[in-house]
């Protein structure tokens, strides 16, 4: 959910809106914010899958150190999406494991 | 991946949170020319997502509100001619206080005459049955989530631990629309201070003293807790066992020094459980045993980004009196009042131990530059 009124911070500057592909599904975002925060907006709480025993994980520390939740973005692995932000038209999977490499290795 | 020649400056300073910050302005003020690396794309560090207002006198900037804070310190910064690079992660600290850069396409090494290292500090956690599941963060986390990027990653939260972040979160939650269940302390008392917790209390959340919480369930996610009382010795009390429905919990249990870099720079360390862990000691002026390199801010011993902030000042100013670019009488007077305005913020029942703690780092310094017949 997002938090448009805010005691403190007032109303919420709308950037402008864009779409992203989340697991193959159209999700709504807003430019410069974080993938992260567009998916906790949209409901997301599964970022990936450990690779032992398939255990479910989210955000934990949000400011890209713990890298609890990272993701596949747009073919590359283990994107710390709590620090990347979004572009139109990213494609955007949950991670199982360690993530298959799909992105150009330049 | 590009690799660029060598990078120059004379005072880098790793991390733009408060210590950085204010490094990097009081340095600039006298001359200093400064470069600080920060790996976000904006710097300002925590200061964003702290919307309360902050404790102290006048000249602590007490009653302004940390993200007023940060643009605050960011305009300074600007007018005083700081260069800002960000996206660059430091991911290494060599001899001669070089800095390895990398930013998504190029590699960089930047040397300086005198570096700082302000990273600051990563939260802790707690083990128990379910702490992996998703919506299980710590409590600076959901503060981020809430803050910064304004959206709410759960609306029935239970916070693990009493300290001023479990207090303030909590309390920041329910300004953003979220209902807390309740805060549980495993200490008999309330950690942070008092008019957090009258807070809480006023809005009716009940501040659990002497619980744990013996574990977490859900199938994709956090769906409830059983949480417990406690004895003296931290044991459950059997048959005090009780489960709460919630979606988020926030664990607010303290927080680490991130200290990688002084460790690759080879810096004398001290183990403080009470400022959070390992720490490289250091001298009044935030110097290392490593010349040249100081350190200001969590990285020193976990507090506040008020101490960040006077801590940053000293070793800025101590900084530019080594490059000889201020005066040492006027240099000395400024370092004498930053250094009391520190001691101000360290008075009173929680502040007192920190000063005591502080100073033993400060002894371990000379201790170990004594071995060394420095």
């Amino acid at each position: 959910m997002r938090i448009k009124n805010h005691p403190i911070l007032g109303e919420r500057q709308e950037a402008k809106e864009i779409e992203i592909i989340f697991d193959g599904k159209k999700v709504k975002a807003f430019e410069g914010e974080m993938i992260a925060s567009a998916l906790v907006a949209a409901g997301v709480k599964t970022f990936r899958y450990t690779t032992r025993n398939n255990e479910p994980r989210g955000i934990f520390c949000a400011i890209g150190r713990c890298t609890d939740c990272v993701m596949e973005v747009d073919g590359v692995p283990n994107v710390r999406t709590c620090v990347t932000p979004v572009k139109s038209g990213m494609v955007i999977n949950t991670q199982k494991g360690i993530g298959q490499w799909k992105g150009k290795t330049s | 991946m590009e690799r660029e020649n060598k990078l120059k400056t004379e005072f880098a300073v790793i991390g733009g949170g408060p210590a950085g910050l204010c490094a990097a302005i009081e340095a600039a003020k006298y001359g200093v020319e400064v470069t600080i690396i920060d790996e976000n794309l904006k710097p300002g560090g925590q200061l964003f997502k702290q919307i309360h207002r902050f404790f102290g006198s006048e000249e602590h900037l007490a009653g302004v509100r940390g993200f007023e804070i940060g643009n605050i310190l960011i305009s300074d910064a600007q007018k005083y001619g700081v260069k800002v690079l960000l996206n660059n992660i430091a991911w290494g600290l060599f001899e001669d206080n070089n800095i390895g850069l990398c930013d998504t396409n190029k590699v960089s090494i930047l040397s300086c005459k005198k570096v700082l290292v302000a990273t600051g500090a990563i939260e802790n956690s707690i083990a128990f049955p379910g702490w992996t599941l998703p919506n299980i963060m710590g409590a600076g986390a959901a503060q981020t989530m809430i803050n910064v990027n304004r959206v709410l990653p759960g609306r029935k939260v239970v916070t693990v631990g009493s300290g001023n972040v479990g207090l303030i979160v909590s309390y920041q939650l329910m300004q953003a629309g979220a209902q807390v269940e309740c805060i549980i302390e495993g200490l008999p008392e309330i950690g942070g201070y008092q008019v957090h917790a009258s807070k809480i209390t006023r809005m009716g959340v009940p501040i659990l003293t002497r619980h744990t919480i013996i574990k977490a369930e859900g199938e994709k996610f956090v769906q409830k807790v059983i949480i417990s009382q406690v004895d003296d010795n931290w044991k459950i009390i059997a048959g005090t066992e009780r489960e709460i429905n919630c979606d988020l919990v926030c664990i607010a249990v303290g927080l680490k020094p991130l200290i990688e870099l002084c460790r690759m720079a080879g810096m004398k360390f001290e183990y403080l459980a009470e400022l959070g862990g390992f720490i490289p000691v250091h001298n009044e002026n935030m110097q290392t045993t490593i010349d040249g390199a100081y350190i200001a801010g969590d990285i020193t011993g976990v507090e506040e980004a008020s101490t960040a902030m006077e801590e940053g000042k000293i070793a800025g100013l101590a900084v530019a009196m080594e490059l000889g670019k201020i005066d040492e009488k006027k240099g000395e007077s400024e370092l004498a009042s930053a250094k009391n305005r520190l001691r101000a913020l360290r008075m009173g029942p929680y502040g007192e131990f920190r000063h005591q703690a502080k100073q033993n780092l400060i002894n371990s310094y000379y201790k170990y530059k004594n071995q060394m017949g420095a």
